[in-house]
Parts: structure tokens; sequence; C-alpha cells
């Protein structure tokens, strides 16, 4: 037997999710995570999952791992100390930031500023000059370097980053410092501003090389760590790590880049859902994953996350590509409170985390929280907590009370329902981003809702959105894993070109293209995936001449065929998009700013897990009955245990349906039918008011609009496959 | 008087808001507040809009009153000021000031407001404006720095309907595109605008639908009772029954030689209300200096101040305006008469949040920050192409510089930085590839920032070299009087720029002037100013001092002003710190002073020549 082996490491939980490649058969095993070397962690999961599922290690075949190292490194301020290398006269790049302070009018006088990644007496400058069509003004002072380097040897930097003024155009000044440096700072990791965000604008590339040297050293210790652990272990099988993009890379090319490893974990989360997705067979639909303090969502479209430039972690905004994630501070520990010059509800940022926690974990927190209010409507019974945390009613009770008192909102549960409907609005904020303010509607999306608390606001928030089904993964605490060992491997090869297409041909865009695939190719081949199975997707950033921002663009690739359709029909493209977003379109002169080529590995060749059929009646699933508050009255909810669920049963609301590491709430006038992959579909019984319109969203194979990072080929087959498992 | 066609004329009825739903309709106002920069930012050509961000958004209710935005906008003012009816789908724009109240103070923004309709009726109004790169006139980016009256300013656009009913007037759009001289920025860029209001109308639409136009109309008298009351508090909190405080500052010139500009604001509480009075500010510029500032703005600005420090979570709104009277002498810098030339009143816009600053600070210390980069000074390139692929094209560069925020309560002044909300730079890399430029130094520079316990952020040098002849324009302040310090800090460096042309020559510039002839090889310095510092410099960490000293931020011989000694690498000697803190400390006043403007006024005019490069500017003498 082969078996294809999930591991995510999130703050609290290690995740490990072992896939039988022929059955589909999957078994799950949770342990503490371990911070300190989280490979402890990842090989203790390893071994219980075996042992529960009878498998030797030597049947592991891959490992597929999404990692927090990264994103931790920054969070926590525990990265490199780097050295940065700039151009005469640029410092101070990090120190100016674009002039940018954040917050309205006056915000200034409460902005506290962060200090640069790389600090400014560890900052050089060199002598040389690129101009910005690549040409040299000034002559690298190769003596400069070296003083200037010795510098930074007296600092004792850990890390070395090199960003110079128009490198995007000509990297040449750039290798040669790095050259020096491997002379004068032996041994230490660089990381080249060219090579690691070839695109223009000085700040965001230097902040972004700044950023993958701060992050690479802890990268690539963990990374060599956990393979030769592995080796130890005995298990042979290939580790591959997830990227921010959703793609998969072999763990040695991993550490070059880590800057592109900082949303692993939120891009396991949205790869696990369009596994599930898939299962259930719609290709368009929102992730909502909702946890203790903040929430992620992301948009997907015909299976495809789309994908954005901009990575954010805490407050580092950095250019490299992820899978689109907009973060909104609003979790399970968000605390509600109540100004007293204004009287106003208010439901975070602040949150009560996992320490000192929610008032109902009985562990020291006092203030009332989203999931205080949850107890106190009665979503979360005490009795089915699953015994890890026992949930105090009465603290949460008593909390929840404080802001009843502070408002006219009367009674605690009004104050509790108030609270669930703040958050709820807050995380609509998040999901609208995605969808209307992209100009998607949402009621033609369904909604995949994971994380802790996702399940028990998603019918709500499905509501709000028009977006149906809701759908309820299997065993939704673990959807990361399973988004690691879903997906396939993936490289992409990007260049800056800033070029007007009365400045280019058919021919000469075709001619990069090719250069860029074969650049994203080696990589993948290096890998071990053959040509053969390689497919290609192209994409360009394009603008109006003039214009400050881009739009990403699929390149069709095919007209570029040397009849001379392909600048027309990119143009074509633009504008439709353009026209999309903002409502008008321009006769300005089309620009293309960067083109990228990606090229993608198979996705593995799963079958898909089959729960057992059933009557529409779930009875048999039946805990017992609970009295819930819900729209302002006590009603009785049914409570169900998702593990005697069996495919068909039909729920109806009001209902909770408990699981060892999740609740769903059914809300009364909607039904969650159990699907043959196991997942809940939730939707209305009947269409109520605007927000409650029937989806338009169904399960078919429609056509779907431009997305940044489609692969088309790759998606019929998806869709074939699914129609295959629907039939 | 504008005619409000509504084909309903069911009157809205009051209605009981859950606070819930109300906190709900307060949310979707933010974020549809939000979403227009994001609209606009995205479409826009201009650089001024498109990487700067110099624009305001608003939305009303359907009185004209501003729930959300940050320019507290007098809609009632421009409907007051516009002769006609207004029905579904109109589109209205204006760019000349003195036909709208001053919503706008110059003829370089252009202000688009539209109804919000909802079955009939208006329930609201959008609105939102921006700066225009170029609406022609005599001079490139149209800011003429001696221009004596708005005519010299470009095209002034009176209130019209630039869609009727939903449709284009196209020909109206070409006369105006023909008087700019680059047409397809202000078409894109005001077809942003119009985007961007559009996107506010259907957000409000989208909530009427959600809560019904009752509700969602009675939420917004809420919210506004709900500022009233919160400002109701504050004020009695804040300020004591009666007294008068007041606070003056300065523009230093006009653009044509006449100089410093006194500005004076004063506050008195009568009750629950405040008066804020100009009264003892300079009479109407010569120059373009005017800034004809809206009673309203005022209102905005000072509410602005009050929120920071009584809950940042409130969405600020128009309701506390009836607590605040406005005096504006006529004919006064603030109100000048038509048609005062108006073009340069980002001084005067900038002024406004130090005036605040020294005002509202002398009661509450939590708002006190020294004086800081309170502008946005302007730095313009235009020409043609002499070679190349583009031989004979035009090129044109409006670009808004950043300077050192100052000291504040909370710690140092970021150096380098903008207080314009979402402001940034350009980047150099940015300029290169689209104009013929290119930027030999970006950097702050030590020592400009005032010292303190809190340091003034450092001003900003950036070295353009040019690499084709043209014509260079300069709008900027503070290079006579000094960005003061608070607390015992010192003040901030003043502005200065240079050209050192291609042959050795060094000219050094007026902080406003236009059509600079450059050649091919010219350097500009531009150099801003530093914010002042805030608190008692010799109570600084010594080995914060060092630090900084290392970083370049500070040299080993402005530490002194600390009080520190050390050498060029920040090692700080403990002893002679201690000695050399110990003999300036002897002998300075106890309490150190609250302000510090740097010498007298006098003294700094006679000084001027010598200090600067530049004669002092001769006294103003009204119209």
């Amino acid at each position: 037997m082969s078996y294809r082996l999930g591991v995510d490491v999130g703050g609290t939980f290690t995740d490990i999710l072992l896939i039988n490649e022929d059955t589909g058969e999957t078994h799950l095993a949770k342990t503490a995570s371990t911070p300190d070397d989280q490979s402890i962690g990842v090989l203790r999961g390893i071994e219980r999952a075996c042992a529960a599922a009878g498998v030797t290690v030597a049947e592991i075949s891959e490992v597929l791992h999404g990692t927090t190292v990264a994103t931790n490194a920054i969070l926590e301020g525990k990265g490199a100390r780097v050295g940065l290398v700039t151009t005469h006269g640029f410092r101070q790049v990090l120190q100016i930031a674009r002039s940018f302070v954040p917050g309205g009018l006056a915000g200034w006088i409460i902005w506290p500023k962060p200090e640069p990644l790389a600090a400014l007496e560890d900052t050089v400058e060199v002598i040389g000059r690129i101009g910005s069509a690549g040409e040299v003004v000034t002559p690298l002072d190769e003596d400069d370097v070296r003083a200037q380097l010795a510098v930074l040897r007296e600092q004792q930097v850990e890390a070395l980053s090199i960003s110079l003024i128009n490198s995007f155009a000509n990297p040449a000044h750039e290798r040669r410092v790095a050259e020096i440096a491997a002379e004068v700072l032996p041994g230490l990791s660089v990381s080249i501003s060219s090579s690691v965000l070839p695109e223009l604008r000085e700040y965001e590339r230097t902040l972004t090389t700044v950023a993958n040297a701060a992050v690479q050293p802890r990268v690539a210790r963990y990374v060599a760590n956990l393979e030769s652990q592995l080796r130890e272990a005995g298990i042979t099988g290939s580790l591959s790590i997830l990227r921010s993009d959703g793609g998969l890379v072999s763990a040695r090319f991993a550490a070059d880049h880590p800057v592109n490893l900082l949303l692993s974990g939120p891009a396991g989360g949205v790869a696990g859902a369009t596994w599930v997705a898939e299962q259930a067979g719609f290709p368009d639909f929102i992730t909502f994953d909702m946890g203790g303090t903040s929430t992620d969502v992301a948009l997907v479209q015909n299976f495809t996350p789309r994908v954005g430039r901009e990575t954010k972690v805490g407050d580092l905004t950095v250019r490299a590509t992820s899978v689109d994630v907009r973060t909104v501070g609003a979790g399970g520990g968000s605390i509600a409170h109540v100004p007293p010059l204004t009287g106003a509800l208010r439901v975070g940022p602040q949150s009560a985390g996992a320490a000192p926690g929610p008032a109902a974990y009985a562990a020291g927190g006092d203030q009332p929280t989203v999931t205080d209010a949850n107890v106190v409507l009665g979503y979360l019974p005490s009795e089915l907590a699953g015994g890890e945390i026992a949930l105090d009613r009465e603290a949460a009770t008593k909390a929840v009370r404080t802001i009843a008192e502070a408002t006219s909102l009367g009674s605690v549960e009004a104050a509790a329902a108030g609270i669930i409907d703040i958050v709820n609005e807050n995380m609509y904020g998040a999901l609208r981003l995605v969808s209307v303010q992209q100009g998607y509607d949402p009621r033609d999306f369904a909604l995949v809702a994971f994380g802790g608390a996702g399940p028990l606001h998603a019918n709500a928030l499905g509501k709000l959105m028009g977006s149906w089904p809701v759908i309820i993964p299997p065993s939704p605490g673990v959807l990361c894993a399973y988004g690691d060992a879903t997906t396939n491997l993936r490289d992409e090869s990007v260049r800056t070109l800033v070029r007007r297409f009365t400045e280019m041909t058919d021919d000469s865009l075709r001619a990069i293209l090719d250069e860029l695939a074969g650049e994203a190719q080696a990589t993948l081949t290096a890998q071990g995936v053959p040509e053969e199975h390689h497919v290609l997707t192209y994409a360009a950033d394009l603008r109006y001449h003039g214009q400050g921002f881009e739009i990403p663009v699929v390149i069709d690739i095919d007209t570029f065929n040397g009849a001379g359709g392909g600048l027309t029909a990119l143009q074509a493209a633009f504008d439709l998009e353009h026209e999309r977003l903002f409502s008008f379109v321009l006769e300005n002169e089309h620009e293309l700013v960067t083109v990228r080529a990606t090229v993608s590995g198979p996705r593995p060749d799963l079958s898909a897990p089959v729960r057992a059929e059933g009557t529409a009646d779930p009875g048999v699933a039946l805990r017992l009955k609970s009295p819930i508050w819900v729209e302002g009255a006590e009603v009785e909810a049914a409570v169900y245990d998702r593990a005697r669920l069996m495919a068909g049963n039909v729920i109806d609301g009001p209902a909770i349906v408990t699981e060892m590491d999740s609740t769903t709430l059914v809300l009364p006038g909607h039904t969650a039918t159990v699907h043959g992959s196991g997942a809940l579909l939730i939707r209305p019984v009947t269409p109520t008011g605007p927000g409650d319109e029937n989806s338009r969203n169904t399960p078919d194979t429609k056509d779907a609009g431009p997305t940044e990072n489609t692969e088309n080929t790759e998606n019929i087959e998806n869709i074939e496959n699914i129609e295959n498992t629907e039939n | 008087m504008a005619r409000l066609i509504q084909t309903s004329d069911e009157p809205f009825r009051s209605v009981e808001v859950d606070l819930v739903t109300l906190d709900l309709i307060e949310n979707g106002l933010r974020n549809a507040r939000y979403e227009m920069d994001e609209v606009l930012f995205r479409t826009a050509l201009s650089p001024g809009i498109r990487e700067q961000h110099d624009e305001f958004p608003l939305i009303a209710n359907a009185d004209g009153k501003m729930m959300v935005g940050q320019f507290g906008l007098s809609i009632p003012d421009f409907l007051d000021n516009f002769h006609g009816d207004i029905e579904e789908g109109d589109v209205l724009l204006t760019s000349d000031p003195y036909s709208c109240g001053a919503a706008i103070s110059h003829a370089n923004d252009w202000l688009v407001v539209m109804p919000i309709y909802v079955e009939g009726r208006i329930v609201g109004w959008s609105s939102m404006f921006g700066h225009m790169s170029d609406v022609g006139g005599k001079t490139p980016a149209s800011m003429p720095t001696d221009a004596r009256t708005i005519f010299e300013e470009g095209v002034i656009i009176p209130p019209f309907k630039l869609y009727k009913k939903g449709v284009l007037d196209d020909d109206a759009l070409r006369i105006i595109l023909n008087q700019v001289r680059k047409p397809d920025w202000n078409r894109a860029d005001l077809n942003g605008i119009v985007a961007a209001c559009r996107t506010a109308s259907r957000r409000i639409q989208e909530a009427c639908a959600r809560f019904g136009v009752d509700t969602y109309n009675s939420a917004l008298d809420a919210l506004l009772e709900r500022n009233y009351r919160a400002m109701k508090i504050l004020l009695a909190m804040v300020f004591k029954e009666g007294e008068t405080i007041s606070f003056t500052d300065y523009i230093d010139d006009d653009g044509l030689g006449y100089g410093p500009y006194e500005l004076k604001l004063s506050l008195t509480r009568h009750g629950d209300k405040v008066v804020l009075d100009f009264t003892g500010s300079s009479p109407q510029a010569q120059g373009p200096i005017n800034y004809y500032i809206n009673e309203n703005l005022v209102r905005m600005f000072f509410g602005i101040y009050m929120i920071t420090v009584a809950d940042p979570q409130i969405l600020w709104n128009d309701g506390f305006y009836p607590l605040v009277d406005v005096v504006i002498p006529e004919k006064s810098f603030w109100k000048p008469t038509y048609p005062a030339a108006l073009n340069a009143r980002n001084h005067g816009i900038g002024r406004v949040f130090d005036l605040f600053g020294g005002l509202l600070g002398q009661t509450n210390p939590d708002l006190l920050n020294a004086a800081g980069f309170s502008s946005s000074p302007h730095f313009m390139y235009s020409g043609n192409y002499s070679t190349g692929d583009r031989k004979g094209e035009w090129f044109q560069l409006y670009s808004i510089g950043f300077g050192g925020i100052p000291g504040r309560p909370i710690g140092d002044g970021p150096d380098g930085h903008s207080l314009w909300p979402s402001f940034v730079n350009i980047p150099c890399e940015y300029l290169e590839s689209y104009y013929p430029l290119r930027v030999e130094r970006w950097e702050t520079v030590a020592d400009t920032g005032g010292s303190g316990l809190h340091r003034g952020g450092n001003a900003v040098d950036v070295a353009y070299r040019f690499l084709e002849g043209g014509t260079i324009a300069i709008h900027d302040d503070r290079w006579l009087t000094y960005p003061w310090g608070v607390n015992g800090g010192e003040p901030g460096a003043r502005s200065r720029k240079w050209l050192e042309r291609a042959d050795g020559e060094v000219v050094v510039l007026g902080s406003k002037v236009i059509d600079v002839p450059v050649a091919i090889g010219d350097l500009l310095h531009f150099v801003t100013w530093g914010g002042g510092g805030w608190g008692d410099p010799l109570v600084r960490d010594p080995q914060l001092v060092g630090l900084e000293v290392r970083r370049g931020l500070v040299t080993a011989e402005g530490a002194r002003r600390y009080g520190v000694v050390c050498d060029g690498k920040g090692a700080v000697d403990e002893a002679a710190t201690t000695q050399l803190r110990s003999t300036m400390g002897a002998g300075r006043p106890h309490p150190l002073p609250t302000f510090n403007m740097g010498p007298p006024l006098a003294t700094i005019l006679e000084r001027a020549l010598a200090e600067t490069g530049l004669p002092a500017p001769r006294a103003p003498i009204p119209l």
C-alpha cells in the first residue's frame, strides 16, 4: 500500500492525515504542537497515525507539509538579524517606508511606528548605479562594496539582503555584490532582490527581500532538521512544503525563497476547502475560516483560488504571491465592550486569545467574548464540548451580563445575540472584500466553513451573503492537513517589463513567456516531475499606461501562435476585467507591467471518501434535545452526533451537530443535508427576503470568468472527475 | 437653490433602531467610504491621486450632513449655489470654490456630488473630490505662485450636471478637457471619482434594501445624535467655561514677496457650545496662499482633534456641528474676496493642523504635539523630450514631498513621513521609469528634527538629476519661521531648496517658485523641514542618542543638543555627558516654556538673507 501524509502544524495542535492513495481511506491524528522544535510534534503525530492505521512508515510515499515556521518568525520578531545593502543615497529606504502613516486625519498622533525589519545601523549603501532601462550609470565600486560588507561583518548580522535601485531591470550589480559577500561574509545566507522579487518599486522589493532574509536561516534549519528526522524514522518518501500560493514545493527548494511560505497555513485551509468542494461538486465558493482571534476568507472560482501579489503577516506586507486571503480580527475570543462616551456595542479588535481565553473556559478570563455569547445562547452546550475544555456557562453568562447592563439591550440573551450579530457583521465585511468589492456576486458562490468557530457562524453568514449551500467539511478541524495532502507541486517565474503594447509584438512577448516557462519547468523537473506532466499557465499584470495599479489577466497562450492576435486578445481581456471591477474602460494605451509563467505538476489521484447511504431521517444520530436562543426566543434544538450521520440524512434547523473538534449550528428555516462525501450542505428551506434569496449556485460546471491563476486543463480534468463521482 | 426632483413624496418615518442595527449600519458606512478610496486609487492616472492619494470621499444623509468622510463638505452650501433641478442619475461637478461655499478651496480640486435615490426618494449623497495634476492656466500643474486672481489658475468649472439622468454631457466635458495639459489624466481621474461615488451610492441602496429606508434613515439620525452627545460631554470636560485660549502661527510668504502672514485661532466655551474664532489673522494675501475655508471643515478638523483622545472607534460625522460656532472675518486670509487667487492654499490647510495642535494642546496634554510637517510641499517638473522614441512628447510631473512628523506625547516623530492620511511617496523607480530624471539621493537629513525627550522627525532631501531640459516649480513654506518645539523641545530645521547647475553654479531657490528653467544635468535638492521636538532633550536616554548617531539620524555634533557627548560611532562618554548636561541645564527657566518658536520674529527677519540665502519678505499690505 502507498500512503500520502498531510501534516499541518498549528499554534496548538499538529494535525496528521494519512490517506490511502488507492482507497481514499483516511486516518487522523492530533497531537500537541511543539513550538520550540515543531519537528518533534510532527514525528510524534506521524508515529501515532501510522500505529492507529496499522501502517508502517515505509509505506509513506510522500509527506506534504504546511508550516508556520516562517510566519511565526515574523510575528514573534524571531527572525535573523539582517544586514541590508542598498544603493548610495537610499540607505533609509526602510526608514522612510514610502512616508506612509496609517489611520485617518490626525492618525499620526497615535501611530507607533514599527522599527524597520533591517535596522538602520545594519544597513549600508554602495556606490554603483543602474538606470531604469537597465543601463549602467555608475560602475559598481568593488572596494566600496568590500568596505561596506566589512561594516556588516562587524555588526554581526546573521543574514544578508541586497536590494539595489533598478535591479529589476539589470541584476548585474546585485549579483556581483553577492559574489563579494561570499568572500567577505562566508557562510551567510544571502537574499537578492532581483531574485526574490524582480519587480519595480524599490521599497516593496527591498522589504520583501529583507523579510526573506529574516526567515531564511530559521526555515532552512527547520526543513533540514525535519528531513533528517524523517529519514532517521525510516520514512523514505519525499518531503514537500506548501507555499502561500497553494502550490507545493520540494523541501530543498522551499528554503531558497521562504518569503513565499508566510501564508502556508491559510493556503492549506483553502486547498483543503477546494478538495471538499470538489467532492461536493461546487466549483465556485468562498472560504470562511474562523478561529479564536481572527477569521481568514478567500474566494475560489472554478476550483482555483484567486491569487494575490501581496502577503500580509501582522504589520508586515510583502510582495509575494499568495492565495488572496483576507484576514479580519474577529474570532471566538473577540471581546465585546461598550465605550462609555458613545454607548455603542463594539466587538473586538481586542481578543482574549488562548490565555486567559473566554470567560467560559474558566481559565482566568472574565471579559465577555464571542464564545461566551455562543455559550449563553446554547449553541455550545457545556455537556457537548468533547471533554477537551469544560465550558463554564455561569461564567459566560456573568460576563455577557455586563454588556446587557451597559446597554439598552435588556436581557443577557439579547446582549449575546447582539454580540453575535456584530461579530458576524465584521466577518461579513471581510467576505464582501473578496466578493462584492472584487465585482463578484456572493449569491453565485457557496460558502465553505471551517476553523474552530466557522461551522458555528456559517449558517448566519450564508444568510447575510445569500451564499448557498453552506458547506461544512467532514473533520473541519483538520482541513489544512487535507489541503496539504491533496494539492500539487507548483512553481512560477516572474518578470517585470513595464512596456506599452506599442513597444511589443506577439513574438517578442511570446519569447519572454517561453523563457519564463523554461525557468519554471526546470525547477519542477528538478523536483522529479517529468515534463509531460507539466501544466503551464501564463498571466500578466496590466494597466492603462499611467495607472498606478495593475490588474492580473490570464494569458491565453494559444493566441500567441504567430498569427498576430495575442496582444489584441490580451488587451480585450484586460478591458473586460476593468469594466467588471470599475464599471468603465479608458481609451489610453495598455501597458504590461509583469508577466509570469506558472507550471504545475499533476494533482494526486486520490479516491474520494464515501459515507454509507442512509435515508432522509437522521434519527439514529440524534443525541438529545436542548434549548437554544434564536431570533429573540427560546426554541428546542435537536443535537446530532456527526459521526453517526449517513449520506442522505436531512437535518431540519434549529439543530446542532457536534463532533470531536467542531460544532455546527443549523438555523431555523434551514436544512443540512449529509453529502456522500460526508460534508454537510446547509440551505434555506424557502427564500424569505433579499438576503435570504436562494442561491443561484448549483453544483454544475459552468464556465467561470477570469481568475488570476487558472489552470484550465487541470480544472477540466477535475470537473470530469466530479461528474463521474456524482454519476 | 437646487430643486430636488423626487417621484415619491412619502416622508421618512422615524422608527426605533436597536443598538445592534445601529452599529451594523455604522460599520457599513465605514466600509463604503473605504471602498470609495479603493476604486479611485486603482483607476486614477495622475500620480497625485494614483500614487499619493490626494482625494477625499464623503457620504451624507438626505439633508447633506456628512455621515462618514474627511472633509466635512457642506452639501447644503453646494445645493444653495446650484440653480436647477436635481434628478435621479444626475452627477454634478464643480471646481469653483466661490460657487460652493468653499466646499473645495482651489480650482485643482474637482468635486463630484451625486444624489442617492431609493424608490424615488433621495436618501443621501455621495461625494468626492480629487486634486487634478493640471487644470490649465499659465503654468504646468496650474498653480502659479505669482497669481493675484483665480482667472490665472486654469479652468474654473461652475457647478453643472456632468451626467444628466445618467447621460454624460460629452460637449461640456470636451470643452473642459480642452483647457488642460494632460486631458487623459483628468478624464481617467474623473471617471474614477464618479465610479467611487456610484459605488458608495450602490452600498447605501443595498443598506436601505437590507434594513429598510426608514430604519436606515433613523439610524443616521441616531448616529448624528451619538456624535452630538459625545462632543457635548467632551467640550465640558476639556474647556473651562468662559476662558479664551488662542494660538498664532505663520505662513512665511505669499509667493509675491510679502509675508509672514499671521494666522490666529481662538477658542472659548460658553455653556454647551464653543466658538472657534479666526479674528486676528492677517487680511487676505496678495498672492495665491489664501485659504478660503468652509466653516464645516473647521468644525470637522476640530472634531478630529478631539476624537483622537476620546473614542478612536467612533465614526465621526456632522452631528456635533451645532455645538461649534465658527467666526471667520471677511476679507481675511481665511475668507478672501472673489476673485482672489487660491491655488497655493495647501500651506494654510497644513497650518490649520499646527493651529489646532497648539490651541487644543494647551488644555489637553495628550494632544500637544510639536509643530511638524504641516503641509504637503509640491514639486513640479515638465517639458518635452528632446531625443529618443518620445522626442517631442510632453512630460509633466506633480509630486508631493514629506518631512518630519513632530515629537509626540507617545514618542519620537517618524522621519520623513506624511501627516496626511494615506498619502505615500512616488517610488524612485517609478519616477525614473516614467520621467527623464534620476534620483541621486532620497534620505532624511540628520539633526533636522528638533531635539527633545521625543525627537522631531527628520526632514527629507530628495536630489533630482534632470535628464531633459524643462521647467520646475516648487510650493513649500517654513523656510523662514521655525517648526516649533513644545514642553522644552527645540524647533526643527527649516526647509531649503537649491539647484546645482551642470556648470557648477549653485542657485538658492525660493520656497514658492514657478517656471524655473532647468537644463540637462542640473541637480535639484528638495529639502523639506523637520518636526519640532517634544519634552526636555536633556533627559533623553543617552544610549538612544548614541544609537541614533550610529543610525545616521543624528550626528555626533547634533548629539550635543541633547547634552550627549559621543564619538562618530555613537559611543557615549558618560562622564562628559553628565558634565555637559549639568552645564546646559543650569540657568534654564523652570518649568521649561510650553512653546519654543526659535528666535523672535524680528531677529528671524533680520537674519533671513544670511541664514537662508533669501531676502526677508516685505510686510503684507492689505488690499
